[in-house]
Parts: structure tokens; sequence; C-alpha cells
């Protein structure tokens, strides 16, 4: 069993879970400071790739970076690299799919945070990238690891924009999902449930790590 | 002057207008909640930003709408402690006190320092544990050794005892009111406790709906409030509107009862009596009263009167121990109020 799917969908998970880490915690912390109105409108627009089918994150996706479009055709031109259909096209559609997961949990972490503490930090001379990264992500770290864990479970699941972006060449960007798919229409129903069990189990030790996370976190609590 | 302070600020309906200047002494602010007196020291640790106005704290202007001043918290050196401490809750009680010695570099002098406050505050025993495994009074003692490590120019108490059983609470009050006498600069205390603030300050400054509604020492504030909201808060429990008769005699409408004050009436609309105070021996302000009811206090005794001549007015209240009031223990009673005990008051 060629193993090539797995490594690839755990790079493309991770490198968009780190990146997705960072954005989400960002977005979270300044868009919960703007003003009500264009946060609404922001908050709409960036909770969004959480309901719309993947199949239309892919087609917009390929509309701004396929090579005869803006972006793509920009690179192509300025570069020479194709956007799309090598492996890390694929974080490009797995990012922007699991943006909104670590944007909301990270958002309700926040929400939840004692802005007392923040204000009280202030007045004793201590500065905001210190209240910030020694106070504020500390105190909301069980929120952002379980958005972070749920984020990076949902980039391994990720199949429509995926598929649509990076396409299946085995060996260069098949995923364990677009494998599984692959396998499945060509009647190779046996190596199928190969994938489909270690997906399962991926998922399985995932979701367990949320649930953990979650459990702390309200023992803490209460 | 140690601070000055003139600020507005709106908020929807409500106004906060302050006035206020204090020296190096311990300053109260007196009112019920939601009258403003916590977003005046947001004000002055520059957490919240006044409309309009000036903070001078020892000679550095901390806000100035005029000039354009407006100082971030970190350079106002205006320690002040949140109702619920605001400890760092990932943080033991060594790094909590710790990160308030930023203001210096070197990190043998941040960590003298430390050490110095944990001794002097009691707290080098607890120094490893985290906040969540500490007593309340134990985390105050940490809030403040906190602030004053970072050495503020001027000390806030936000309802500093609220927080804490009222078994813990006479005794934190002791250990505080040492440490603000020996901070020595101007120490603002937020409170709606009236005894909390007699013990504690010098000053005391009423507060009511956004306005300081009288400023002045604080013995003076209890015996001679001048405002009805003030009198409310100093605990005086009868108070009734008045009609003038004459520069010194009133009807109290809600009793019935026609005083005789020792001040002028001048302009005053109600009149205030506090509860033990009708038990005095001069000739005047004699009333003949009926009990309308007695409740039974810890340590006294609260009788409600009626003025026996006027059966449809209302009742006030008389406190006296249990020893007098077992003496006198009547259905119909004569009681004195002394001209001095009567507080001419203003809406």
């Amino acid at each position: 069993m060629d193993l090539y799917p797995l490594w690839n969908s755990l790079r493309i998970a991770g490198i968009s879970t780190v990146i997705i880490f960072f954005v989400g915690i960002f977005a979270a912390y300044y868009i919960a400071k703007i003003p009500r109105v264009i946060k609404g409108i922001l908050d709409v627009i960036l909770t969004m790739p959480l309901v719309l089918p993947p199949t239309v994150v892919g087609y917009l996706l390929l509309r701004v970076l396929g090579p005869k479009h803006t972006i793509g055709a920009w690179f192509l031109e300025t570069f020479g690299i194709r956007l799309t259909m090598t492996w890390w096209s694929a974080v490009f559609a797995t990012t922007v799919v699991i943006f909104p997961l670590m944007y909301r949990t990270a958002r309700g972490a926040f929400e939840s945070f004692d802005e007392t503490l923040a204000y009280s930090g202030k007045t004793i001379g201590l500065s905001g990238p210190f209240i910030f990264w020694r106070i504020r992500i500390p105190y909301c770290k069980q929120g952002l690891i379980a958005g972070t864990v749920l984020a990076f479970a949902r980039a391994l699941g990720e199949y429509g924009a995926t598929s649509m972006i990076a396409g299946y060449t085995p060996g260069r960007t098949a995923t364990i999902s677009t494998t599984v798919y692959q396998l499945w229409r060509t009647d190779n129903d046996a190596l199928a449930l190969k994938w489909v069990l270690v997906n399962l189990a991926i998922s399985f030790v995932v979701l367990l790590a949320v649930n953990m996370v979650e459990k702390k976190e309200r023992k803490r609590a209460g | 002057m140690s601070i000055y302070l003139d600020i507005e600020k709106r908020l929807g309906d409500f106004c906060l207008k302050v006035s206020l200047e204090a020296g190096n002494e311990v300053v109260s602010l007196l009112g019920a909640s939601g009258c403003g007196k916590s977003m005046t020291l947001k004000c002055i640790a520059g957490i919240e930003k006044p409309d309009r106005g000036r903070i001078v704290v020892n000679d550095t202007v901390l806000f100035d709408s005029e000039k354009r001043i407006n100082l971030p918290s970190q350079k106002r050196r205006a320690g002040l402690m949140f109702q619920n401490y605001a400890l760092f809750p990932n943080m033991t009680v060594w790094q909590n006190i710790y990160t308030g010695t930023n203001r210096y570099r070197d990190k043998k002098i941040r960590q003298e320092k430390t050490r110095e406050i944990l001794e002097r505050f009691d707290l080098t025993e607890l120094k490893e544990r985290l906040p969540s495994r500490i007593s309340g009074g134990q985390q105050q003692r940490t809030a403040l050794a906190r602030i004053l490590v970072s050495e503020p120019e001027l000390l806030m108490l936000d309802e500093p005892f609220s927080a804490l059983d009222s078994h813990l609470r006479f005794r934190m009050e002791q250990e505080t009111r040492k440490i603000i006498r020996e901070f020595g600069k101007t120490v603002l205390v937020v409170s709606h406790d009236r005894d909390e603030v007699f013990r504690l300050s010098d000053r005391i400054a009423v507060m009511n709906n956004g306005k300081v509604d009288v400023y002045g020492d604080r013995t003076a504030v209890f015996a001679d409030p001048g405002t009805r909201n003030a009198c409310m808060l100093t605990g005086c429990k009868n108070i009734s509107p008045i009609r003038k008769l004459d520069e010194h005699r009133v009807l109290a409408t809600d009793w019935g009862l026609v005083l005789e004050t020792g001040k002028e009436v001048g302009d005053a609309s109600y009149v205030g009596i506090r509860h033990h105070d009708a038990n005095g021996e001069s000739p005047e302000n004699r009333f003949l009263c009926d009990v309308v009811s007695v409740t039974e206090n810890p340590f006294s005794y609260t009788v409600m009167l009626r003025h026996a001549d006027h059966p449809e007015a209302g009742a006030f209240g008389w406190e006296l121990d249990k020893a007098a009031w077992q003496s006198v223990q009547s259905d119909r009673v004569e009681i004195q109020i002394p001209k001095k005990a009567i507080m001419l008051l203003k809406q």
C-alpha cells in the first residue's frame, strides 16, 4: 500500500492548520474590536465557507487562482508558477474551508476573557504584546487548542474544494479522501476500505483529543 | 494638590461630570451602584477616555482634552485594584507580583523588589501557588502587592472588600488601612458601604447620578450630609419632605411633626433624623408617640413610632439598645429630638 496519500493529507492539513492558527486568532481578536455594523457583515463573510458546499468554494478559488484568471495568471506570468494542480494547491482549499472553525472558536474563547485582567496589566505598566501573549492567550488556551484540533481534523477530511483545485494525481496530489473516491470508482474496494479505516482511526484520535481538552476546560471552569 | 480631576463623559442617557481635588490623603467615593464611581476610577487609570476635561496627578498631566494629551495606562502610574483583584490565573503569586516590576530592566533588581514585597505582605510561603489556590484575603494581598511594587503615584481601590466573606472583611480592612496609610500618597476608595468608608477615609465624596453631590471631611459629611441622597447613603433611614414654617421651624409632612431646627432652614426641602437620635433631654421637640411595631436586631431594637395626635401620619424609626428598650417598653412613649440631630437637606 502506497502511503503517499496519508503523508500528503497530513502535510496539507498541518500547513493549513498552522496558517489558520495565527490568521484565525488575529481575525478573532481584531474583529471583536471594530464597530458593530461592519463587524456583523465581516462576521457573515468570514463564516460563509462553513456553510457553502465545498464545490462552491473550489469553484470560487479556481475563478481567482486558475491559470486563466487574475491572480493565477499573474503568478504564472511573473514567476512561472501554476497555483493549481500541485500538492500545495490543496492548502488554499483547506485553509479557506477551515478558517471559520478556528475563527469562531477563537472568538468564543476571547469573548469569555475577563477584560479586567488586561486593564490591570496595563495599569501596572505591562505592554500590549505581553498582555496578549502571556495573559490573554494562556487564559483562552483550551478554547484555542480545541479550535486548532477541530480545524486540523476538518482539513484532513477536505474533499470537494481540494479535488477541484488540486485534482487527483497518484503520487503527486492524491490525498486520503481523493484516493478513497478514486479507488471506489475503479472498483478497488479492498484498498478503499483500508484507507477508510485509516481515516476513521485518525478522526477518532483527533475527536478524542478535542473531548479531552474540553473536559479539562470544564474542570477548570467549574 | 496631588490629584486634580475635572472630567465629563456621556454614556447614552448617563452623564458623568466629576470635579475633585485631593492631597496626600484617603478619599472615598461613596455612592449607589451605577452612580459613576467606578467609571471615574477607570477614567483616571486610562481605561476609559473622558469626552472632555483634565486629569493631573502630582504635576503630571494624564489627560487634557484641550491640549490633546491622553497618556496610555502604562505611563500613568495610577494603580487600580479591581473588585475581583484581577490576578493573572496562569501565573503564580511570585510571577503575578514580578510582572509589576516591569519598570526595571535589570532582572536582579526585579527579583529583589519582588522578594521584598512578598516578605512585607507575608506572602513568601505562598509564592509558588496559583491565585485559585489561595484564600480571598491572600488574593487581595497579592493584588495590592502587585500594584505597590509597580510604584504608583496614586492608588485606587474599587470596592476592595466586597468579594470577601464578612468575617474576613474586617481583618482585611484593618490590614488595608495600615497599607494605605503607609503608602503616603493619594488613595481613592470606591465603596457603597458607609461604615467602611468612614473608617478608611479622611474625606468623603458622595456621588449621585454621575456627579459629586457633597465633598468634605468624613465627620462633617456624616454630621451634615446636605442632600437627601448623601443623607441616605450615610445610612439615615428617617427622611421626610418638609414645609417651612419659619427660619427655625418646619413641618415634617410624612410624620406630622413640627420640628424646631438649630440651623436656619434656608431652601432645604427635606429633613433627616438618624435612628438613634430620639432620646434627648431638652424641652423642645418633645412628642408623644404610639409604638407601631418593634423589631429585634442582634444587639438592639428598632421601634417604629407614630405621632399620637396624627394617627394618619407615617411612622419613623428609633433604634435603642436592648436594655434601654426593655426599661421603657410601652405602647406609648415620649421622645425628644435634639435640635442638632435634625439634618436639613436639599434635593
